[in-house]
């Protein structure tokens, strides 16, 4: 059964959001999502939220206190929670839903509201016998880059170079948290080495933010007035965070989520039939990285895509116009927003970081230790087959 | 099978709404104000969605701080963090004026003063910030009113919740033997009988779903494989920035172990080779944390063919 | 497309301990896998889709579950999902999943060490992080404020509470995986008025997992219970906004799921005497349904898989031949507020996926 976005809607991304509580800060996205889709809540069948660890907000399964303010009393709840790819994750088991016949419309929510706690002190908390080797998240992904560096002898400017793009597309973004139109080459490069080769202006905020979509089935879809995006595949691979010959470059979990997506959508060549990418890419050197992990260039040549401005808005594949995670990262729904800044630019609404023409568009998501990754392709016009 | 303790606290900062702002701001100045929705009911503590029509409920109405026990039950043995520290009773209460019922404990002195349909009334908190907390608990019987402090009109925005919890992290017999070798200065890895590749800690084989079985010893040598140099100070950091985190891959083990490289850490690179530095023996525990750090060796670098299959 | 018909077609618990295991539980899971899969005749290799159900806060740990992932052998990489929620929404994720035409067979598990901390007062983190969790209500005391009302309401008795602890450990006799057995003495103190211990399900730490198939995958499997009808729903969670001697939830799940009235057995989900009592009536339950032959969550309840196990436990009823339709049912959240009904049958019939039509 085919299966549509009908609507999307997200928060005003910031540091703290200390004007809303949390049923605040999803129903203003959830709010917007429904108007989007021109539904109402009595068209609401079930509802899916995804959120990363319950610790960042000091809730467990904030669902359950959630669940009358997030319109899901009277109706069937799941929480999805797949690290880092759970807004993803959660807008395709939404899909999956509506795909199996069983639901007309899903709500799916995914949100994070950081400023609660310390995402750092959370995700470091040192269980007992484990050595305190305290790196920080860019720590974690700093020696990956810097191996990825060594594997396909990028130059050292690839990532300042993407951390300019995603910021000036930030500035595009009114929802978006960073939005740094006057940023240079040279100001990124300037800035403070945190975790070397990181430096700071290449590494995502931490932010409170919310994303939601409203997907439907085909009756759904072609009763709406308003232009959906189709669901032409959705895709998700998993494998552990470490094991004997682990490639944390380029992992083949990725990789073959992104084989099975392209093969379900009939996608030959992606870098030729997809128009634009919402990749998440948190610290600025996975845009090559993924750009590969993708399929989008052979592994070790997606540097050059990047230096070639063919990532930019303009460029052959516009990547992360939205501004990307490099601007806004409310963690949970961090997955979300790429898929649904993925849906607003086949449905022609994205605004002023709207890719002319865009008629088939990638969101993407991952998690983890590089080990969760989550996807789907949409576009303009209903898949011929299921 | 080891065990040790694992606490974990934090002070949570809960931005709160216009809502729950304003309901909490009312408990500072001595007033509970309850949220009417659309079908005129009054909730308490207030809804910030009408149940019925989803809209956001905005009409916020007092109501009185004397109420009726709808149900309860007793606490002999308070936790931490509960509102009394002697025995009493929680209690769902509907406040006069309001149509649901708020949870609360009261301080009722024994069991056999607990009974449903009892009067109760609200025993404020002396410090009040705009917290649940400023109402400390109820009292049985209707006391007159303490009149409300004259509004201070400074809205509540945040409300701090602190979270504290104790837990028992407890390791299994692989990860066991493997401290307990620690502890004697030795470092065990054990081999997949599948994949036959050596991990260390010794681990069930995240390939192959597998306990990972023979023993085998590792060399407290080894091959910085890829690093970072840690510029960012955090929470919880042992060492002062900068510093260098390699994952290092031990002579006979498959996978590399994450730790600190000092001495000479300008010259970190791929390849490097690297020795384990010990505490004292006299310190030796069953913790990782007997290794303090790896130093160069001065050994030539390891060729990047030997560690390409470990990044 | 024709909707799949999908089928239980193994389970596998670990036993139910009051301390058992690592924080991480991977070392529990890898035999559970194993007995799941020999049950149904698969290799994991044979596993179209991994979901989990879980929760970092028994842990206390941030991204608790990913250590579980190791268990399964995750490489070359798995199709897989995960809930922070109990087991038995992990299995409802991956039936949809079949459903949806996306896989053919699916190894749904949970795992939690719930003795690691103090389980009632983790618990206490479920409830509104505004007004209420900063009191710290045990998870006891307000299961104890739904059973007076319901004792007020004149809906049950304690005599009738005592009687459903005397069957249910009396059942558990002869199940080995149950963690407490044997008489129950009435006078026993409160834990929390007017629950006493026998009242009250034990701490416990466990996993299970169960697999499912669809169509000729079922159909070769060596044993399969048909599932005929599944669906979930959940109320406010407000304890002082809604009636709380009533399970709205549950009985509109039963409805949605098309629950037959001619069940032969019924395994609840009820940690607490007074919730089995509750449940029966919101999902109108006839005397002659056998309720909990396996002893229910009152003499093992490991958070996160004890839901998945009664879903476990009423497919094996019917696999075994000891019953011909079987209710498998699951609870989540404060004072019974979410609430998943499983349906399941030793003979396909029309009504699969209910929901959908």
């Amino acid at each position: 059964m085919r299966a549509a976005v009908l609507g999307t809607g997200q928060t005003h991304h910031r540091t703290r959001r200390t004007d809303v509580s949390m049923a605040g800060l999803c129903r203003e996205a959830i709010d917007r999502a429904l108007a989007d889709a021109g539904v109402d809540w009595s068209q609401i069948d079930a509802v899916v939220l995804g959120k990363a660890p319950d610790l960042f907000e000091g809730v467990m399964m904030p669902e359950l206190f959630l669940a009358d303010a997030i319109g899901a009393a009277g109706r069937p709840l799941l929480r999805v929670h797949t690290a880092g790819s759970v807004g993803g994750a959660t807008a395709n088991v939404a899909t999956s839903l509506v795909r199996a016949g069983v639901h007309r419309r899903v709500l799916a929510v995914a949100f994070e509201k950081q400023s609660e706690s310390n995402a750092m002190w959370a995700l470091s908390i040192q269980p007992p016998f484990t050595a305190p080797i305290g790196a920080g998240a860019g720590g974690y992904f700093a020696p990956h880059i810097r191996a990825y560096i060594r594997r396909s002898h990028a130059p050292g400017h690839i990532g300042a170079l993407v951390a300019v793009k995603d910021r000036r597309n930030g500035a595009r973004n009114p929802y978006a948290h960073l939005r740094q139109p006057d940023i240079t080459l040279e100001s990124v490069q300037a800035s403070k080495m945190l975790w070397d080769p990181i430096r700071y202006d290449e590494t995502c905020p931490s932010s409170d933010g919310a994303c939601a979509v409203v997907i439907g089935d085909q009756a759904a879809a072609e009763a709406s007035t308003r232009k959906v995006a189709w669901i032409r595949a959705t895709a998700m691979r998993t494998e552990p965070t470490f094991f004997a010959g682990k490639d944390h470059v380029n992992p083949r979990a990725g990789a073959e989520a992104a084989r099975a997506l392209w093969q379900a959508a009939g996608i030959t060549d992606p870098l030729d039939q997809v128009d634009v990418a919402e990749i998440y890419v948190p610290f600025s050197w996975f845009e090559p990285m993924w750009l590969e992990n993708l399929g989008f260039a052979e592994a070790g040549h997606g540097w050059k895509l990047v230096e070639s401005g063919e990532t930019a808005l303009g460029g052959r594949l516009p990547v992360n116009p939205s501004g990307g995670v490099l601007c806004s990262n409310p963690i949970g729904a961090s997955g979300m927003l790429r898929f649904a800044e993925a849906a607003m630019q086949v449905m022609g609404r994205a605004g002023e970081h709207q890719v002319a023409g865009a008629r088939t568009a990638l969101g993407h998501a991952y998690g983890g230790g590089s080990q969760f990754f989550s996807m789907w392709v949409v576009s303009d016009t209903a898949p011929a087959s299921v | 099978m080891l065990s040790a303790p694992l606490n974990i606290g934090f002070d949570y900062t809960r931005s709160l709404g216009p809502v729950l702002g304003r309901f909490m701001a009312g408990l500072r100045d001595r007033r509970v104000l309850g949220s009417r929705s659309a079908d005129g009911r009054i909730h308490v503590p207030p809804l910030e969605y009408d149940p019925a029509t989803h809209a956001p409920l905005t009409d916020l109405v007092e109501v009185a701080s004397t109420g009726t026990v709808l149900s309860w039950t007793w606490t002999d043995h308070p936790l931490e963090g509960q509102p009394l520290d002697r025995p009493f009773g929680w209690a769902l209460i509907r406040l006069d004026g309001a149509d649901t019922a708020m949870l609360h404990a009261v301080d009722a002195g024994t069991r056999d003063r607990m009974q449903t349909g009892m009067r109760v009334h609200i025993r404020w908190s002396p410090e009040r910030t705009g917290h649940i907390r400023d109402i400390e608990c109820f009292e049985p019987g209707s006391a007159a009113p303490v009149p409300p402090s004259a509004d201070t009109g400074e809205p509540v925005t945040i409300m701090t919740t602190p979270i504290r919890l104790s837990y028992t992290h407890t390791t299994s017999t692989d990860e066991s033997r493997y401290l307990r070798a620690l502890a004697e200065g030795r470092l065990l890895g054990q081999r997949c009988p599948v994949c036959h590749k050596v991990y260390v800690p010794p681990r069930v084989c995240p390939a192959d779903g597998v306990p990972t079985e023979e023993e085998v010893p590792v060399r407290d040598h080894g091959t910085v494989t890829t690093f970072c140099v840690v510029n960012v100070p955090f929470p919880g950091q042992r060492l002062d920035p900068p510093y260098v985190v390699a994952q290092i891959l031990l002579d006979g083990a498959d996978i590399p172990i994450p730790h600190f490289v000092i001495g000479d850490a300008g010259q970190v690179r791929m390849g490097m080779r690297v020795a384990a530095v010990w505490r004292p023996p006299e310190d030796w525990t069953t913790t990782p944390e007997n290794i303090v750090h790896f130093r160069p060796t001065g050994e030539p670098d390891a060729p990047y063919e030997s560690f390409e299959e470990h990044l | 497309m024709s909707t799949p018909r999908v089928a239980v077609v193994g389970f596998a618990q670990a036993p139910n301990l009051a301390s058992a295991g690592t924080t991480s539980g991977v070392e529990t899971l890898v035999p559970v896998f194993r007995q799941a899969l020999a049950n149904a005749g698969l290799d994991r290799r044979d596993v179209d889709f991994w979901c989990s159900g879980s929760s970092d806060y028994l842990a206390g740990r941030a991204f608790s579950f990913v250590n579980a992932v190791d268990a399964i052998g995750a490489y070359p990489p798995i199709c897989e999902s995960h809930v922070e929620m109990d087991a038995a929404w992990a299995f409802y994720e991956a039936y949809v999943k079949i459903l949806a035409g996306e896989a053919e067979t699916a190894l749904v598990y949970g795992f939690g060490k719930s003795s690691a901390g103090l389980l009632r007062r983790v618990l206490a983190l479920q409830l509104d992080p505004y007004v209420v969790a900063p009191l710290w209500p045990d998870s006891v005391s307000v299961a104890a404020l739904q059973a007076r009302l319901a004792l007020d309401a004149g809906i049950i008795t304690e005599k009738a509470m005592a009687e459903v602890a005397a069957r249910s450990r009396a059942d558990a006799a002869d199940n080995p995986y149950a963690q407490v057995r044997g008489p129950v003495d009435t006078d026993a103190p409160y834990l929390a008025d007017p629950l006493r211990v026998h009242d009250c399900a034990p701490v416990s730490d466990g996993a299970a997992a169960l697999v499912l198939a669809s169509g000729d995958c079922a159909l070769a499997a060596p044993q399969r219970a048909w599932i005929t009808g599944v669906a979930h729903r959940i109320d406010p969670q407000g304890l002082g906004e809604r009636d709380l001697t009533t399970v709205p939830s549950a009985t509109a799940a039963a409805e949605a799921a098309g629950l037959p009235d001619d069940l032969d057995v019924a395994e609840l989900h009820a940690p607490f005497t007074h919730q089995e009592l509750l449940l029966r009536a919101a999902l109108g339950l006839r005397d002659r349904v056998r309720i909990n032959p396996s002893g229910g969550a009152l003499c093992g309840n490991p958070m996160f898989s004890a839901g998945l196990a009664r879903i476990g436990a009423a497919a094996e009823q019917v696999m075994s031949g000891r019953a011909r339709r079987a209710l498998g049912h699951a609870t989540s959240g404060p004072a019974l507020q979410q609430n998943l009904i499983c349906v399941l049958d030793a003979e396909t019939h029309e009504a699969e996926g209910r929901e959908a039509e």
